[in-house]
């Protein structure tokens, strides 16, 4: 059972905290022009931190405690091709889905 | 500045952003189920998504409170998965840094992956887009996401268990994420960036606190800006 005064501190300086973290540039650098370095950087923000996060739910999920899971695999790979030769984000969630599903299907 | 042009653009910007319902659904529904099943109860789970909106932070945070890590680790790794939102708001800043602190303050409060991931490449598609419309499009990619990750968190936190895990809705994120990289890997450096983003967080995953998010995360977009620099490409 989660402690309830652990749990409001938690919603709050969370709270707090990722507002910040979203506040600190737009509210606090405001139109000042930024380095070029950094924009160079900032750039690739997407397509750096996204893949970091996603990959190791790839291919150590939790669902599984861990244990890579060919039908997620799979179904990570289809969705990353047809992201990138599609280019449309719905379709390719939902290929991704129905491998997802079938796999469950077949093998569960 | 208020005029046609304004007005079209936030409903582009809604239009653009209904796609994402598909994503934000059964995502905020997730958190919801997952929270209920955590012991908190709905007004807890709104409350929660409405401080945080953040679905991998609001994650994070719920299963490390189960395991009973001190606070301070439970925090730092919440926020450490929320730290690219800076890198995000640094990267909206040359858009939409002239405008005033206020509507700056309410476009940091519902900055999330999905309208940055609009935004920034409608901003860079469109450069004479008015500051107007430019916050009009954020605005509007904005209104299908968060109300809706608001309501259906709680909508999750009624159902309840009622839904079955083997469903694998816990792969929903994943896939929405990696959905959303294909179309951005327009570059080699995009696609530099992606690879060693990728194999630096398998790498460095044995790092405590959700430290090797940060550490691939950097590699990655250092390596991006690197090839950058060398190919000269936009």
């Amino acid at each position: 059972m989660i402690d309830r005064t652990e749990l409001w501190i938690v919603i709050v300086a969370l709270g707090l905290g990722s507002f910040g973290l979203r506040f600190v540039f737009l509210g606090l650098v405001g139109d000042r022009p930024l380095p070029e370095w950094l924009t160079r950087h900032l750039r690739y923000t997407a397509v750096a931190v996204l893949p970091a996060l996603v990959m190791p739910l790839v291919v150590w999920p939790s669902a599984t405690e861990g244990e890579t899971d060919p039908v997620r695999l799979t179904a990570a790979g289809v969705t990353l091709a047809a992201a990138y030769f599609i280019k449309n984000v719905i379709l390719s969630m939902l290929l991704g889905g129905l491998v997802l599903a079938g796999g469950a299907y077949w093998f569960g | 500045m208020a005029g046609p042009g304004v007005k079209s653009s936030f409903w582009t910007g809604v239009r653009d952003g209904l796609p994402f319902l598909l994503v934000i659904l059964p995502f905020a529904t997730l958190f919801g189920v997952v929270a209920s099943d955590a012991g908190l109860n709905a007004g807890e789970a709104l409350a929660f998504s409405l401080a945080v909106i953040a679905g991998a932070s609001q994650f994070t945070a719920l299963q490390l409170l189960q395991e009973n890590v001190p606070l301070v680790v439970v925090l730092a790794s919440a926020l450490a998965v929320n730290l690219r939102m800076a890198m995000y708001s640094a990267s909206l800043t040359p858009a939409l840094g002239k405008l005033p602190l206020w509507k700056r303050a309410v476009c940091a409060y519902f900055l999330v992956d999905q309208n940055y991931a609009l935004s920034v490449v409608k901003f860079e598609k469109e450069r004479d887009l008015s500051l107007a419309e430019k916050f009009a499009y954020f605005l509007g990619a904005t209104m299908p996401l968060c109300p809706f990750w608001y309501a259906f968190t709680v909508v999750g936190a009624l159902v309840g268990s009622a839904i079955p895990t083997e469903w694998g809705l816990d792969f929903a994120m994943p896939l929405a994420f990696i959905a959303m990289i294909g179309p951005a890997l327009r570059t080699g450096a995009h696609r530099t960036a992606a690879l060693v983003a990728s194999v630096a967080a398998l790498t460095f995953a044995f790092l405590p606190f959700n430290l090797g998010l940060l550490v691939a995360a950097g590699l990655g977009m250092a390596a991006g800006a690197e090839v950058e620099r060398r190919v000269g490409a936009k």
